[in-house]
Protein backbone atom coordinates (compact mmCIF):
# COMPACT_ATOMS: atom_id res chain seq x y z
CA UNK A 1 0.00 0.00 0.00
CA UNK A 2 2.94 2.61 0.94
CA UNK A 3 4.24 1.54 -2.82
CA UNK A 4 1.03 2.73 -3.91
CA UNK A 5 1.19 6.05 -2.38
CA UNK A 6 4.92 6.81 -2.83
CA UNK A 7 4.37 5.99 -6.83
CA UNK A 8 1.24 8.15 -6.89
CA UNK A 9 2.85 11.60 -5.17
CA UNK A 10 6.26 11.04 -5.62
CA UNK A 11 6.57 11.85 -2.32
CA UNK A 12 7.71 8.98 0.40
CA UNK A 13 7.17 11.42 3.77
CA UNK A 14 4.13 12.92 2.38
CA UNK A 15 3.00 9.46 1.44
CA UNK A 16 3.65 7.90 4.74
CA UNK A 17 2.09 10.19 7.22
CA UNK A 18 -0.92 10.10 4.88
CA UNK A 19 -1.13 6.08 5.49
CA UNK A 20 -0.36 6.92 8.99
CA UNK A 21 -3.23 9.05 9.40
CA UNK A 22 -5.40 6.58 6.87
CA UNK A 23 -4.30 3.53 9.39
CA UNK A 24 -5.22 5.44 12.45
CA UNK A 25 -9.05 6.45 10.86
CA UNK A 26 -9.16 2.98 10.00
CA UNK A 27 -8.52 2.49 14.19
CA UNK A 28 -11.45 4.79 14.88
CA UNK A 29 -13.83 4.05 12.16
CA UNK A 30 -14.09 0.20 11.50
CA UNK A 31 -14.98 -1.01 15.30
CA UNK A 32 -18.05 0.61 15.49
CA UNK A 33 -19.09 1.05 11.45
CA UNK A 34 -17.71 -2.21 10.46
CA UNK A 35 -14.35 -3.62 8.02
CA UNK A 36 -15.01 -2.13 4.19
CA UNK A 37 -15.63 -4.83 1.59
CA UNK A 38 -12.11 -4.01 -0.03
CA UNK A 39 -10.36 -2.58 2.92
CA UNK A 40 -7.08 -1.87 0.78
CA UNK A 41 -8.66 0.07 -1.84
CA UNK A 42 -10.17 1.71 1.03
CA UNK A 43 -7.26 2.79 3.60
CA UNK A 44 -5.54 4.30 -0.06
CA UNK A 45 -8.09 5.97 -1.28
CA UNK A 46 -8.77 7.47 2.39
CA UNK A 47 -5.16 8.12 2.66
CA UNK A 48 -4.68 9.99 -1.08
CA UNK A 49 -7.77 12.55 0.37
CA UNK A 50 -5.71 12.72 3.32
CA UNK A 51 -2.70 13.86 1.56
CA UNK A 52 -4.43 16.06 -1.11
CA UNK A 53 -5.64 18.03 1.62
CA UNK A 54 -2.49 18.87 3.17
CA UNK A 55 -1.18 20.06 -0.31
CA UNK A 56 -3.72 21.90 -0.96
CA UNK A 57 -3.13 23.50 1.97
CA UNK A 58 1.02 23.76 1.30
CA UNK A 59 1.47 26.18 -1.07
CA UNK A 60 5.41 25.38 -1.50
CA UNK A 61 4.35 21.80 -2.77
CA UNK A 62 2.03 23.69 -5.63
CA UNK A 63 3.85 21.86 -8.02
CA UNK A 64 2.87 18.17 -6.93
CA UNK A 65 -0.43 19.73 -6.96
CA UNK A 66 -0.62 20.35 -10.54
CA UNK A 67 1.17 16.61 -11.19
CA UNK A 68 -1.56 15.61 -10.01
CA UNK A 69 -4.02 17.43 -11.58
CA UNK A 70 -3.05 15.51 -14.33
CA UNK A 71 -3.18 11.92 -13.02
CA UNK A 72 -6.60 12.67 -11.46
CA UNK A 73 -8.71 11.79 -14.49
CA UNK A 74 -7.20 8.37 -13.99
CA UNK A 75 -9.74 6.20 -12.16
CA UNK A 76 -8.03 5.31 -9.23
CA UNK A 77 -10.22 3.78 -7.47
CA UNK A 78 -11.21 1.42 -9.85
CA UNK A 79 -6.94 0.51 -10.18
CA UNK A 80 -6.47 -0.26 -6.91
CA UNK A 81 -6.58 -4.08 -6.80
CA UNK A 82 -4.11 -6.58 -6.15
CA UNK A 83 -2.72 -6.30 -9.59
CA UNK A 84 -1.92 -2.65 -9.83
CA UNK A 85 -0.51 -3.11 -6.07
CA UNK A 86 2.37 -5.10 -6.81
CA UNK A 87 3.43 -2.62 -10.35
CA UNK A 88 3.56 0.03 -8.18
CA UNK A 89 6.02 -1.97 -5.77
CA UNK A 90 8.00 -3.41 -8.67
CA UNK A 91 8.39 0.82 -9.30
CA UNK A 92 9.57 1.35 -5.90
CA UNK A 93 12.17 -0.96 -6.01
CA UNK A 94 13.45 0.23 -9.12
CA UNK A 95 13.43 3.91 -7.87
CA UNK A 96 15.07 3.04 -4.64
CA UNK A 97 17.77 1.17 -7.41
CA UNK A 98 18.12 4.06 -9.60
CA UNK A 99 22.04 4.84 -10.87
CA UNK A 100 21.99 8.31 -10.13
CA UNK A 101 21.13 7.59 -6.41
CA UNK A 102 25.09 6.26 -4.42
CA UNK A 103 25.14 2.95 -3.75
CA UNK A 104 25.04 3.01 -0.15
CA UNK A 105 21.79 5.46 -0.72
CA UNK A 106 20.15 2.60 -2.95
CA UNK A 107 21.05 0.34 -0.01
CA UNK A 108 19.84 2.18 2.10
CA UNK A 109 16.68 3.52 0.52
CA UNK A 110 15.47 -0.32 -0.92
CA UNK A 111 16.04 -1.33 3.16
CA UNK A 112 13.56 1.44 4.36
CA UNK A 113 11.21 2.00 1.92
CA UNK A 114 10.93 -1.36 0.66
CA UNK A 115 11.88 -3.94 3.21
CA UNK A 116 10.52 -1.30 5.75
CA UNK A 117 13.23 -1.71 8.42
CA UNK A 118 13.40 1.37 10.72
CA UNK A 119 16.01 3.71 10.21
CA UNK A 120 17.79 2.58 13.69
CA UNK A 121 17.69 -0.84 12.27
CA UNK A 122 19.34 -0.15 9.22
CA UNK A 123 22.00 1.74 11.10
CA UNK A 124 22.98 -0.71 13.38
CA UNK A 125 23.56 -3.39 10.18
CA UNK A 126 25.58 -1.12 8.98
CA UNK A 127 27.13 0.26 11.96
CA UNK A 128 26.29 3.75 11.61
CA UNK A 129 24.69 6.08 13.67
CA UNK A 130 21.00 6.75 13.61
CA UNK A 131 21.48 10.44 12.48
CA UNK A 132 23.89 9.43 9.71
CA UNK A 133 21.74 7.11 8.28
CA UNK A 134 18.57 9.61 8.38
CA UNK A 135 20.92 11.65 6.58
CA UNK A 136 21.54 9.54 4.28
CA UNK A 137 18.45 8.50 3.30
CA UNK A 138 17.04 12.21 3.52
CA UNK A 139 19.70 13.20 0.83
CA UNK A 140 18.07 10.48 -1.44
CA UNK A 141 14.57 11.29 -0.99
CA UNK A 142 15.58 15.27 -1.56
CA UNK A 143 18.04 13.68 -4.53
CA UNK A 144 14.91 11.48 -6.27
CA UNK A 145 13.09 15.10 -5.58
CA UNK A 146 14.93 17.90 -7.03
CA UNK A 147 16.66 15.50 -9.59
CA UNK A 148 13.41 14.40 -10.96
CA UNK A 149 14.55 10.50 -10.62
CA UNK A 150 10.80 8.83 -11.75
CA UNK A 151 8.92 6.59 -10.46
CA UNK A 152 8.25 3.58 -13.01
CA UNK A 153 9.40 0.47 -14.45
CA UNK A 154 12.31 1.10 -16.93
CA UNK A 155 11.65 0.78 -20.59
CA UNK A 156 12.59 -2.90 -22.18
CA UNK A 157 15.67 -1.23 -23.71
CA UNK A 158 17.45 -0.61 -20.10
CA UNK A 159 15.75 -3.32 -18.57
CA UNK A 160 18.45 -5.71 -18.19
CA UNK A 161 20.68 -3.04 -16.90
CA UNK A 162 18.75 -1.64 -14.59
CA UNK A 163 17.11 -4.87 -13.14
CA UNK A 164 21.29 -6.23 -12.55
CA UNK A 165 21.32 -2.78 -10.50
CA UNK A 166 18.29 -4.12 -8.30
CA UNK A 167 20.20 -7.05 -7.88
CA UNK A 168 22.94 -5.93 -7.41
CA UNK A 169 22.19 -4.13 -4.32
CA UNK A 170 19.84 -6.91 -3.20
CA UNK A 171 23.18 -9.47 -3.33
CA UNK A 172 25.47 -6.70 -1.49
CA UNK A 173 22.30 -6.90 1.28
CA UNK A 174 22.88 -10.42 1.38
CA UNK A 175 26.65 -9.97 1.50
CA UNK A 176 26.63 -7.81 4.02
CA UNK A 177 25.33 -9.54 6.42
CA UNK A 178 26.21 -12.97 5.34
CA UNK A 179 28.58 -13.34 7.96
CA UNK A 180 27.91 -10.55 10.58
CA UNK A 181 24.37 -9.58 10.78
CA UNK A 182 21.89 -12.34 9.85
CA UNK A 183 18.76 -10.16 9.93
CA UNK A 184 20.09 -8.60 6.77
CA UNK A 185 20.34 -11.55 4.74
CA UNK A 186 16.83 -12.39 5.99
CA UNK A 187 15.86 -9.28 4.30
CA UNK A 188 17.55 -10.02 0.97
CA UNK A 189 15.39 -13.53 0.58
CA UNK A 190 12.83 -11.85 1.22
CA UNK A 191 13.42 -9.01 -1.19
CA UNK A 192 14.32 -11.68 -3.41
CA UNK A 193 11.09 -13.71 -2.84
CA UNK A 194 9.50 -10.41 -3.73
CA UNK A 195 11.76 -9.71 -7.09
CA UNK A 196 11.31 -13.86 -8.02
CA UNK A 197 7.36 -13.07 -7.56
CA UNK A 198 6.98 -9.67 -9.71
CA UNK A 199 9.15 -10.88 -12.33
CA UNK A 200 8.43 -14.31 -12.90
CA UNK A 201 9.91 -14.52 -16.66
CA UNK A 202 13.41 -13.12 -15.66
CA UNK A 203 15.77 -16.26 -14.48
CA UNK A 204 18.44 -13.81 -12.65
CA UNK A 205 16.15 -12.79 -10.46
CA UNK A 206 15.17 -16.41 -9.43
CA UNK A 207 18.90 -17.73 -9.61
CA UNK A 208 19.81 -15.09 -7.19
CA UNK A 209 16.94 -16.00 -4.74
CA UNK A 210 17.59 -19.77 -5.37
CA UNK A 211 21.84 -18.77 -4.88
CA UNK A 212 20.93 -16.91 -1.15
CA UNK A 213 19.01 -19.84 -0.12
CA UNK A 214 21.64 -22.36 -1.42
CA UNK A 215 24.52 -19.72 0.56
CA UNK A 216 21.94 -19.16 3.67
CA UNK A 217 21.77 -23.06 4.38
CA UNK A 218 24.54 -23.46 5.32
CA UNK A 219 25.14 -20.82 8.00
CA UNK A 220 24.56 -23.14 10.88
CA UNK A 221 27.86 -24.78 9.55
CA UNK A 222 30.63 -22.19 8.70
CA UNK A 223 31.87 -21.85 12.10
CA UNK A 224 33.06 -23.91 14.66
CA UNK A 225 32.90 -21.60 17.96
CA UNK A 226 35.70 -18.99 16.41
CA UNK A 227 36.84 -20.93 13.57
CA UNK A 228 36.05 -21.04 9.88
CA UNK A 229 35.16 -24.52 8.92
CA UNK A 230 35.63 -25.31 4.91
CA UNK A 231 33.44 -26.62 2.78
CA UNK A 232 34.57 -30.09 2.58
CA UNK A 233 34.56 -30.30 6.31
CA UNK A 234 31.10 -28.87 7.25
CA UNK A 235 28.46 -30.69 9.05
CA UNK A 236 25.59 -31.60 6.31
CA UNK A 237 23.18 -32.49 9.23
CA UNK A 238 23.50 -28.30 10.40
CA UNK A 239 22.65 -27.66 6.67
CA UNK A 240 19.18 -26.19 6.88
CA UNK A 241 17.67 -28.70 4.17
CA UNK A 242 14.20 -26.64 3.47
CA UNK A 243 16.24 -24.20 2.06
CA UNK A 244 18.53 -26.39 -0.21
CA UNK A 245 15.43 -28.27 -1.54
CA UNK A 246 13.68 -24.69 -2.47
CA UNK A 247 16.98 -23.49 -3.89
CA UNK A 248 17.26 -26.77 -6.41
CA UNK A 249 13.50 -26.71 -6.87
CA UNK A 250 14.18 -23.00 -8.45
CA UNK A 251 16.99 -24.37 -10.66
CA UNK A 252 15.19 -27.02 -11.59
CA UNK A 253 12.07 -25.21 -12.52
CA UNK A 254 14.29 -22.61 -14.86
CA UNK A 255 14.79 -23.31 -18.52
CA UNK A 256 18.66 -23.73 -17.90
CA UNK A 257 18.79 -22.82 -21.99
CA UNK A 258 23.09 -22.31 -22.23
CA UNK A 259 23.16 -19.38 -24.49
CA UNK A 260 21.14 -17.13 -21.77
CA UNK A 261 22.29 -18.49 -18.73
CA UNK A 262 23.04 -15.50 -16.70
CA UNK A 263 25.57 -15.45 -13.34
CA UNK A 264 23.65 -15.66 -10.70
CA UNK A 265 21.99 -18.55 -12.76
CA UNK A 266 25.25 -20.21 -12.94
CA UNK A 267 26.51 -19.63 -9.55
CA UNK A 268 22.98 -20.89 -7.88
CA UNK A 269 23.83 -23.86 -10.02
CA UNK A 270 27.67 -24.35 -8.67
CA UNK A 271 26.15 -23.77 -5.23
CA UNK A 272 23.45 -26.59 -5.68
CA UNK A 273 26.44 -29.15 -6.77
CA UNK A 274 28.30 -28.39 -3.76
CA UNK A 275 24.74 -29.80 -1.50
CA UNK A 276 25.83 -32.94 -3.13
CA UNK A 277 27.17 -35.90 -0.86
CA UNK A 278 29.83 -36.63 -3.55
CA UNK A 279 30.73 -33.34 -5.95
CA UNK A 280 30.82 -33.65 -9.37
CA UNK A 281 33.78 -31.24 -10.27
CA UNK A 282 34.11 -31.48 -13.46
CA UNK A 283 30.60 -30.18 -13.56
CA UNK A 284 31.58 -27.62 -10.97
CA UNK A 285 34.77 -26.46 -12.85
CA UNK A 286 33.08 -26.57 -16.00
CA UNK A 287 30.47 -23.71 -14.34
CA UNK A 288 32.73 -21.70 -12.58
CA UNK A 289 34.82 -21.17 -16.54
CA UNK A 290 31.86 -20.57 -17.94
CA UNK A 291 31.19 -18.08 -15.36
CA UNK A 292 34.42 -16.81 -15.78
CA UNK A 293 34.10 -16.16 -19.16
CA UNK A 294 31.11 -14.67 -19.07
CA UNK A 295 31.68 -11.79 -16.13
CA UNK A 296 35.81 -11.85 -17.41
CA UNK A 297 36.41 -11.36 -13.65
CA UNK A 298 39.76 -11.99 -12.13
CA UNK A 299 38.04 -13.13 -8.86
CA UNK A 300 36.08 -15.75 -10.05
CA UNK A 301 38.57 -16.86 -12.40
CA UNK A 302 40.13 -17.63 -9.06
CA UNK A 303 37.70 -19.33 -7.80
CA UNK A 304 37.60 -21.28 -10.83
CA UNK A 305 41.03 -22.47 -10.28
CA UNK A 306 39.70 -24.16 -6.94
CA UNK A 307 37.53 -26.02 -9.11
CA UNK A 308 39.61 -26.86 -11.37
CA UNK A 309 42.27 -28.14 -8.78
CA UNK A 310 39.95 -30.59 -8.06
CA UNK A 311 38.88 -31.78 -11.85
CA UNK A 312 42.21 -31.55 -12.92
CA UNK A 313 44.78 -31.57 -10.32
CA UNK A 314 46.81 -28.67 -8.51
CA UNK A 315 49.73 -27.57 -11.58
CA UNK A 316 46.70 -26.98 -13.93
CA UNK A 317 44.95 -24.64 -10.81
CA UNK A 318 48.33 -22.66 -10.35
CA UNK A 319 48.60 -22.12 -13.61
CA UNK A 320 45.44 -20.49 -13.90
CA UNK A 321 45.84 -18.33 -10.80
CA UNK A 322 49.48 -17.34 -11.82
CA UNK A 323 48.33 -15.73 -14.85
CA UNK A 324 45.74 -13.33 -12.75
CA UNK A 325 47.45 -9.72 -11.56
CA UNK A 326 45.84 -9.32 -7.94
CA UNK A 327 48.73 -8.58 -5.78
CA UNK A 328 46.21 -7.13 -3.08
CA UNK A 329 43.42 -9.82 -3.07
CA UNK A 330 43.72 -11.52 0.09
CA UNK A 331 42.35 -14.64 -1.29
CA UNK A 332 45.14 -15.07 -4.29
CA UNK A 333 47.47 -15.33 -1.87
CA UNK A 334 45.90 -17.97 0.04
CA UNK A 335 44.48 -20.30 -3.20
CA UNK A 336 48.30 -20.08 -4.62
CA UNK A 337 49.51 -21.16 -0.62
CA UNK A 338 47.26 -24.51 -0.79
CA UNK A 339 47.89 -25.25 -4.48
CA UNK A 340 51.58 -24.78 -3.83
CA UNK A 341 51.17 -27.12 -0.77
CA UNK A 342 49.54 -29.52 -2.68
CA UNK A 343 52.68 -29.54 -5.26
CA UNK A 344 55.08 -30.27 -2.27
CA UNK A 345 56.34 -26.87 -2.71
CA UNK A 346 56.61 -26.02 1.27
CA UNK A 347 58.73 -22.75 1.52
CA UNK A 348 56.63 -21.02 -1.64
CA UNK A 349 53.41 -21.96 0.24
CA UNK A 350 54.27 -20.76 3.51
CA UNK A 351 55.32 -17.70 1.97
CA UNK A 352 52.29 -17.28 0.34
CA UNK A 353 50.07 -17.84 3.38
CA UNK A 354 52.18 -15.26 5.17
CA UNK A 355 50.92 -12.76 2.40
CA UNK A 356 47.52 -14.03 2.90
CA UNK A 357 47.78 -13.85 7.24
CA UNK A 358 49.10 -10.09 5.86
CA UNK A 359 45.74 -8.84 4.02
CA UNK A 360 43.30 -11.01 6.72
CA UNK A 361 40.71 -8.80 7.64
CA UNK A 362 38.68 -11.29 10.20
CA UNK A 363 39.72 -13.23 13.61
CA UNK A 364 38.21 -16.77 12.34
CA UNK A 365 40.65 -16.12 8.58
CA UNK A 366 43.47 -15.45 10.56
CA UNK A 367 43.15 -18.25 13.26
CA UNK A 368 42.57 -20.44 9.78
CA UNK A 369 45.72 -19.24 8.28
CA UNK A 370 48.23 -19.40 11.33
CA UNK A 371 46.79 -23.04 11.33
CA UNK A 372 47.75 -23.89 8.11
CA UNK A 373 51.80 -22.06 8.48
CA UNK A 374 52.11 -23.73 11.63
CA UNK A 375 51.16 -27.05 10.30
CA UNK A 376 54.17 -27.10 8.18
CA UNK B 1 11.43 19.64 -15.16
CA UNK B 2 14.30 21.90 -16.35
CA UNK B 3 17.63 20.76 -16.48
CA UNK B 4 20.93 22.23 -17.15
CA UNK B 5 23.50 19.67 -19.07
CA UNK B 6 27.28 20.95 -18.39
CA UNK B 7 29.38 19.57 -20.68
CA UNK B 8 33.13 18.51 -19.65
CA UNK B 9 35.40 18.04 -22.23
CA UNK B 10 38.78 15.25 -22.24
CA UNK B 11 41.93 17.88 -22.94
CA UNK B 12 43.10 17.30 -26.48
CA UNK B 13 39.99 15.61 -27.27
CA UNK B 14 39.29 17.51 -30.25
CA UNK B 15 41.94 18.45 -31.18
CA UNK B 16 42.93 14.88 -31.89
CA UNK B 17 40.69 15.00 -34.34
CA UNK B 18 41.03 15.77 -38.02
CA UNK B 19 39.62 19.25 -39.10
CA UNK B 20 36.63 17.30 -41.06
CA UNK B 21 35.91 15.15 -38.05
CA UNK B 22 35.78 18.24 -35.69
CA UNK B 23 33.30 19.72 -37.99
CA UNK B 24 31.32 16.93 -38.00
CA UNK B 25 31.20 17.38 -33.96
CA UNK B 26 30.61 21.23 -34.31
CA UNK B 27 27.70 19.96 -36.59
CA UNK B 28 26.07 17.65 -33.77
CA UNK B 29 26.42 20.29 -31.10
CA UNK B 30 24.54 22.72 -32.56
CA UNK B 31 21.85 20.42 -34.04
CA UNK B 32 21.20 19.16 -30.28
CA UNK B 33 20.87 22.61 -29.08
CA UNK B 34 18.00 22.71 -32.06
CA UNK B 35 16.19 19.94 -30.75
CA UNK B 36 12.53 20.75 -29.33
CA UNK B 37 13.21 20.23 -25.76
CA UNK B 38 16.91 22.11 -25.66
CA UNK B 39 15.21 25.53 -24.60
CA UNK B 40 18.79 27.47 -24.34
CA UNK B 41 22.75 26.85 -24.27
CA UNK B 42 26.21 28.41 -24.99
CA UNK B 43 29.48 26.49 -26.25
CA UNK B 44 32.76 28.30 -24.83
CA UNK B 45 36.04 30.06 -26.20
CA UNK B 46 38.43 27.66 -25.01
CA UNK B 47 40.00 27.88 -21.30
CA UNK B 48 43.22 29.58 -22.37
CA UNK B 49 40.95 32.59 -22.72
CA UNK B 50 39.25 32.60 -19.35
CA UNK B 51 39.75 34.72 -16.60
CA UNK B 52 39.21 33.97 -12.97
CA UNK B 53 38.16 36.86 -10.16
CA UNK B 54 38.01 35.71 -6.70
CA UNK B 55 38.42 37.84 -3.37
CA UNK B 56 42.03 37.47 -1.14
CA UNK B 57 42.70 39.12 1.88
CA UNK B 58 39.70 41.18 0.62
CA UNK B 59 41.01 42.63 -2.17
CA UNK B 60 39.60 41.61 -5.59
CA UNK B 61 41.77 39.26 -7.61
CA UNK B 62 42.19 38.69 -11.20
CA UNK B 63 44.27 36.01 -12.73
CA UNK B 64 45.11 34.38 -16.02
CA UNK B 65 42.82 30.67 -16.24
CA UNK B 66 40.01 29.12 -15.12
CA UNK B 67 38.47 28.27 -11.64
CA UNK B 68 38.87 24.47 -11.18
CA UNK B 69 42.35 23.11 -11.82
CA UNK B 70 40.67 19.64 -13.01
CA UNK B 71 41.56 17.35 -15.78
CA UNK B 72 38.50 17.63 -17.59
CA UNK B 73 37.30 21.04 -19.17
CA UNK B 74 34.11 22.84 -18.50
CA UNK B 75 33.17 23.67 -22.23
CA UNK B 76 29.68 25.04 -22.06
CA UNK B 77 25.73 24.08 -21.37
CA UNK B 78 22.66 22.99 -22.62
CA UNK B 79 19.19 24.11 -20.98
CA UNK B 80 16.68 21.47 -21.32
CA UNK B 81 12.61 20.71 -20.47
CA UNK B 82 12.51 17.31 -19.61
CA UNK B 83 10.10 14.85 -18.20
CA UNK B 84 12.24 13.52 -15.76
CA UNK B 85 15.99 12.40 -14.98
CA UNK B 86 15.86 9.86 -17.38
CA UNK B 87 14.67 11.84 -20.38
CA UNK B 88 17.09 14.38 -19.67
CA UNK B 89 19.61 11.80 -19.23
CA UNK B 90 18.87 10.09 -22.69
CA UNK B 91 19.55 13.64 -24.49
CA UNK B 92 22.58 13.70 -22.73
CA UNK B 93 24.04 11.03 -23.86
CA UNK B 94 24.06 12.35 -27.36
CA UNK B 95 26.51 15.02 -26.10
CA UNK B 96 30.03 14.57 -28.42
CA UNK B 97 31.85 14.67 -25.67
CA UNK B 98 30.78 12.16 -23.73
CA UNK B 99 31.53 9.23 -26.41
CA UNK B 100 35.11 11.55 -26.64
CA UNK B 101 35.77 10.84 -23.31
CA UNK B 102 34.74 13.60 -21.92
CA UNK B 103 31.60 14.07 -19.29
CA UNK B 104 28.24 15.60 -18.80
CA UNK B 105 26.53 16.42 -15.43
CA UNK B 106 22.84 16.51 -15.15
CA UNK B 107 21.68 19.05 -12.03
CA UNK B 108 18.06 20.14 -11.82
CA UNK B 109 17.55 23.97 -12.50
CA UNK B 110 16.32 26.28 -9.59
CA UNK B 111 13.32 27.91 -10.19
CA UNK B 112 11.94 30.85 -8.67
CA UNK B 113 9.40 30.90 -5.88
Amino acid sequence: MLAALISYFGDFDLAEEAAAEAFATAAQRWPSDGVPDNPAAWLVTTARHRAIDRLRRDRVLAGKLRLLAATETTHWDDDVDDTAIPDERLELIFTCCHPALATEAQVALTLRAVAGLTNDEIARAFLVSGETMKRRLTRAKTKISTAGIPFSVPPPDVLPERLAAVLAVVYLIFNEGYDRAPELAAEAIRLGRVLAALLRDESEVSGLLALMLLHEARRAARFDGQDLVLLQDQDRSKWSWPDIEEGRAILDRLDLDRSSTGPYVIQAAIAALQTEERLDWPRISALYTALADLTGSPVIRLNSAVAIAEADGPAVALAVVDRLDLPDYQYWHSTRAELLRRLGRADEARAAYREALARARTEPERRFLEGRIANF
Amino acid sequence: MQYALLIYHMPGALEALSAEEREKVSQEYWALRGEPEVTGGVALHPVETATTVRNQDGKTLVTDGPFADTKEIFGGFYLLEAENLDEATKIAARVPAVRLGGSVEIRPVRTRP
